[in-house]
């Protein structure tokens, strides 16, 4: 079955992450005074065939391992989903930004 | 004694630095294309400066995967000379030749501008030609040039005297103020514990001709090409 792996990959705690600092910086700026930090990291969504959600676990820990995240530098963490689950999840869990600006 | 220059899409200091093997120096060459497996009796392999597979994912993550690589790799393991300057020593790190990894530039803002560097190790072949505590004068140009090692592998890289250019006033000393990019210990070029792979930030084949403001570069290139011809450094 075809499966997706939500994958996230954030700078480790003890690594400097400029973009974030400038980021929050930004946001201190627009007004939003309680951001007390931002982490800047990478969103990645990876849809693998596998027999079951097992499978695609393992799967992709070994692609997280490899080549998704660098392991001196980044975190990394993933949920497995079916598709159509993921699709209800999102519309359930997940709000739209709106620009009001 | 005949230089290799790794070639893959998105690479663009390739042509530079064979210009400085052919041109300059008077020395052989290969290009090595990263879809081959074959480095062609070359003596001292180059990963120039650029944008490999477009900076994807990471700075040298889908590189360091490349059929190239592998032979790169066993290359390196035999012994052979590797060097990768910029986007090549970015590639090193992800493959794991080299430790530690290369992050974005402090300022996160690309930095194109000439840094001077103090030369702590003049016992590798690729600084034969150089003097420890010489000050090297070459310019850098990346955005991700930011060198970091958590604290244990920065403090064997340390002990194991494996840093060979550190960022560094004209004068040679190693002060923050110096440091263009944010690198851990102003950590400009590091070797393996062995001592034949070397990365470093600078680019040495942009300044190996007067012409171009500077010849401090060509000092590094001589230097390997010396070390096999069998000229005294």
């Amino acid at each position: 079955m075809k499966l997706l792996a939500r994958v996230i990959v954030t700078p480790k705690p003890v690594v400097n992450d400029p973009q974030g600092g400038t980021v929050k910086g930004a946001l201190h700026r627009l007004g939003f005074e309680s951001v007390s930090e931002v982490r800047v990291g990478k969103y990645i969504e990876v849809t693998v065939e596998a027999a079951d959600e097992d499978e695609a676990r393992r799967q992709v820990s070994d692609m997280c391992r490899k080549l998704l995240a660098n392991h001196v530098i980044e975190d990394v963490r993933f949920q497995v989903e079916r598709p159509q689950e993921a699709v209800a999840h999102g519309r359930a869990h997940e709000s739209e930004a709106t620009p009001t600006g | 004694m005949k230089f290799g220059v790794v070639v893959f899409p998105g690479t663009w200091s390739d042509r530079d630095c064979g210009w400085v093997v052919t041109e300059v120096l008077g020395a052989e060459l290969e290009y090595l294309w990263h879809k081959d497996r074959d480095l062609k009796g070359c003596d001292c392999v180059i990963l120039p400066g650029g944008f490999s597979y477009g900076d994807h994912l990471r700075t040298g993550a889908i590189a360091r995967f490349s059929p190239v690589m592998e032979s790169v790799t066993r290359f390196a393991a035999h012994g052979g000379l590797v060097w990768g300057i910029c986007n090549g020593f970015q590639v090193l790190c992800e493959s794991g030749l080299l430790p530690g990894a290369l992050i974005r530039n402090d300022s996160c803002e690309f930095r194109c501008a000439w840094t001077d560097l103090v030369v702590e190790r003049d016992d590798t072949l690729f600084t034969a030609g150089t003097a420890k505590r010489d000050v090297l004068r070459l310019p850098i140009s990346h955005g991700e040039g930011n060198y970091f090692a958590d604290p244990a592998t920065l403090s064997l890289l340390e002990q194991r005297n494996q840093v060979v250019f550190r960022y560094c006033q004209p004068d040679g000393l190693v002060v923050p103020a110096a440091n263009p990019n944010g690198s851990l210990h102003n950590i400009a070029g590091i070797v393996n514990r062995e001592g034949n792979v070397l990365g470093m930030m600078p680019h040495p084949e942009r300044c190996a001709e007067a012409e171009l403001g500077g010849t401090d570069g060509l000092k590094l290139f001589r230097s390997v090409l010396d070390s096999f011809t069998g000229v005294p450094a």
